[in-house]
């Protein structure tokens, strides 16, 4: 039997329109063989828990860098276990201080990458995030 | 007499001898060396390979067409750069500290950058700002924040520049009814709005509009500027965000003077006459990490934008030919590890922009792959274009590489990729078609994905990201923006309209709306709904009514 492809929703929260991180990184999942769902820019917490339920992603990856990363990521983790779909794993990137991570993760975000973080490591990272879930 | 030397001759000789030898000891350290756009570069420039250059035509002499080396005759022997550090953040009481400081630390102009709800036309309290108020830059609601940010700084003495594009109309004319209450005449503003929205949809993210409407507010500003605003640049064409989005130096060149191709032909198709608004357009290029392509591509840029406006457009005034540009060293190029190396990486990208003849300069500070800078990395920033200017000497000559045989050549060659890619742009009919088709875009994201992948298989050395790593404690002496700013510039915001005349607000913003579904110039219409403490949230959404909102095209690759 095919083993299921990773389901993966890259989605960026808030106001902030620099893409290009996630939409290398989309790229780059793709390539490493999961399924890869970018939404745009501009999206609401609502809308981005919306989709992943809708679309019964494994793991939901954020990108802001205007810094409302406080106020977003951890919104769109609450929305997510309201709704049902407290299973799916959040991880974020962007320009974000260190001081800011523990916060995040205490917040249910699993993990944060900072600005030059290869590719290779987000996807390892995922592939044993969602190993060790199912 | 001297005696005629064949070099191309001579450098057969030296490559059967010389450096045959040397290469059959030690090779080289790669099999072939390209810039950033993909340009193989010669092991050694030579007279002859740039002998098909017509001096006059393509380099000419500063200050004349084809401005290839400056657009002023003196360069920086008269006046140095304008230096020129975008800053902004939290509240409009705490930026303005901030711009006093910097103008006493020796800054010659303003450089605002705003928060993007202020970009994106929302109020401080619309339910999608939340995190975000204060937060990238300044957040200005109405009038009375503008107020507040430009309080104690005359404006007939500073030259500003805003980084606002959706919005630019309301801010520019917040910007005038802040001068007219100081008693400063228009004629005497100087500054730059971005007002560069096809970038927006291509690299930034921060339109509201569609193009077609987009690009009338555009043409209105130009129009209104014209005559009651000369000094002040209407519109930054910017190739900064499309660079930072991930483009190559030549994708930078083609689809930024693509962009300006665009707006110009927009505003001669309202019936503008060309001669009367180009001399007032500027430009915006990143200044990035490959120093000699860099240096290429400003010189590049103005050559091409000559022959353009006077081939294309036939333009007849020398100012309308003339591209003056504002450089900012590549913020993607920043690293997080080891991020005091950020300083050295800025300096000489800052010296690239002075060598390639900018008339203003942004330097980055250390810390911005982290957040905001704080005031110590900006003065260092800002000490670094002191250190180019004032005890490196290169501002003594103009264009001191001119004729370089590696530079010349690399102009060229900038210059031929790009115009290639423009006449692809004009195949598919400009910059905006090539835009709603996602062409540009594309062009970008594949641009951006290998550049990524050379540096994760390290064919692309980034030093202390991919190589000479070192284990590292957090980077935390950052700025910090609470979260107070937000409910602070709510209440302002509160007190605004509850203080202001709001029958006379409604009014405005009701013509404002009749204006906006015929033909009239906007300007005016704008000008007074700010003056009427309208907020900016309520001008935009009464543009929004009548205009709509874009929609962006989800493109990855």
């Amino acid at each position: 039997m095919e083993e299921r492809k990773i389901r993966v929703l890259i989605a960026k929260p808030g106001l902030d329109g620099h893409d290009r991180g996630a939409k290398v990184i989309a790229r780059a999942l793709r390539d490493a063989v999961m399924e890869v769902i970018y939404t745009g820019i501009r999206q609401t917490p609502e809308q981005i828990a919306a989709t992943a339920i809708q679309e019964g992603v494994d793991i939901v990856g954020l990108s802001c860098l205007s810094g409302a990363h406080n106020q977003l990521f951890p919104q769109v983790v609450q929305l997510l276990r309201q709704k049902g779909g407290d299973d799916i794993i959040v991880i974020g990137g962007g320009i974000i201080p260190y001081d800011d991570i523990p916060v995040l993760k205490k917040a249910g975000v699993a993990e944060v990458f900072q600005p030059g973080t290869s590719t290779q490591e987000i996807i390892r990272f995922i592939k044993e995030r969602v190993a060790k879930r199912t | 007499m001297k005696s005629k030397v064949d070099l191309r001759k001579e450098l057969h000789r030296w490559q059967q001898t010389t450096l045959k030898k040397v290469l059959e000891r030690s090779p080289e350290r790669k099999q072939s060396f390209k810039t950033t756009s993909d340009i193989e570069l010669k092991r050694l420039y030579m007279p002859f390979d740039i002998e098909e250059m017509e001096y006059m035509e393509e380099l000419g002499l500063p200050g004349e067409y084809p401005f290839t080396r400056g657009v002023q005759p003196t360069m920086y022997r008269g006046r140095f750069w304008t230096m020129r550090q975008y800053a902004g953040f939290a509240t409009a009481e705490e930026t303005n500290k901030r711009y006093k400081y910097l103008l006493k630390q020796g800054q010659t102009g303003l450089s605002v950058a705003f928060d993007l709800p202020t970009q994106i036309g929302y109020d401080s309290d619309h339910p999608l700002c939340a995190g975000e108020v204060g937060k990238v830059g300044v957040a200005i609601d109405s009038l009375a924040d503008m107020e507040i940010l430009f309080d104690g700084i005359p404006l007939d003495k500073v030259s500003t520049s805003m980084t606002i594009n959706a919005t630019a109309a309301m801010l520019l004319a917040m910007y005038i009814a802040v001068a007219e209450k100081q008693g400063v005449p228009l004629d005497q503003l100087r500054g730059t709005i971005q007002n560069d929205i096809l970038k927006e949809y291509t690299a930034r993210g921060t339109y509201i509009y569609p193009p077609k409407e987009s690009m009338r507010i555009i043409t209105d500003i130009f129009a209104f500027c014209k005559d009651r605003l000369p000094q002040w640049n209407t519109i930054s064409i910017s190739g900064y965000h499309i660079r930072e989005a991930g483009s190559s130096a030549v994708q930078e060149v083609a689809f930024t003077l693509a962009d300006g191709i665009a707006y110009v032909k927009a505003a001669i198709e309202a019936g503008l006459d060309v001669d009367s608004f180009a001399r007032r357009l500027s430009f915006f290029f990143g200044a990035h990490n490959n120093f000699l392509e860099e240096i290429a591509k400003f010189r590049a840029a103005r050559r091409m934008w000559a022959k353009i406006m006077r081939e294309r457009f036939g333009a007849k005034k020398p100012s309308s030919w003339m591209l003056r540009f504002h450089t900012q060293t590549a913020g993607c190029t920043l690293t997080a590890q080891q991020p005091e190396n950020n300083v050295v990486r800025v300096a000489f990208q800052a010296l690239a922009a002075v060598l390639g003849g900018t008339q203003s300069l942004h330097t980055n500070s250390r810390d911005e792959a982290f957040a905001l800078p704080t005031e110590e990395s900006v003065t260092i920033a800002l000490r670094t274009q002191q250190i180019i200017a004032y005890e490196s000497g290169v501002a003594d000559i103009v264009d001191p590489l001119g004729g370089s045989y590696a530079i010349e050549a690399l102009t060229e060659q900038i210059e031929e990729r790009a115009t290639e890619y423009i006449q692809k742009i004009d195949e598919m009919g400009g910059a905006i078609k090539a835009i709603e088709s996602g062409f540009i875009q594309r062009e970008i994201a594949n641009s951006a994905y290998k550049y990524q992948k050379e540096i994760e298989e390290k064919e692309r050395i980034i030093v202390g990201l991919n190589e000479f790593t070192v284990e590292e404690s957090p980077f935390t002496d950052i700025l910090k923006i609470s979260p107070e700013v937000e409910r602070y510039q709510r209440e302002k915001l509160n007190k605004v309209r509850s203080q202001r005349d709001s029958q006379r607000v409604k009014d405005s913003l009701k013509r404002l709306k009749e204006a906006a579904q015929g033909t009239e110039n906007l300007m005016p219409y704008i000008l007074e709904a700010v003056k009427s403490y309208a907020t900016l949230g309520e001008i935009a959404d009464a543009l929004r009514e009548v205009f709509g909102e874009y929609k962006e095209h989800t493109i990855i690759t």
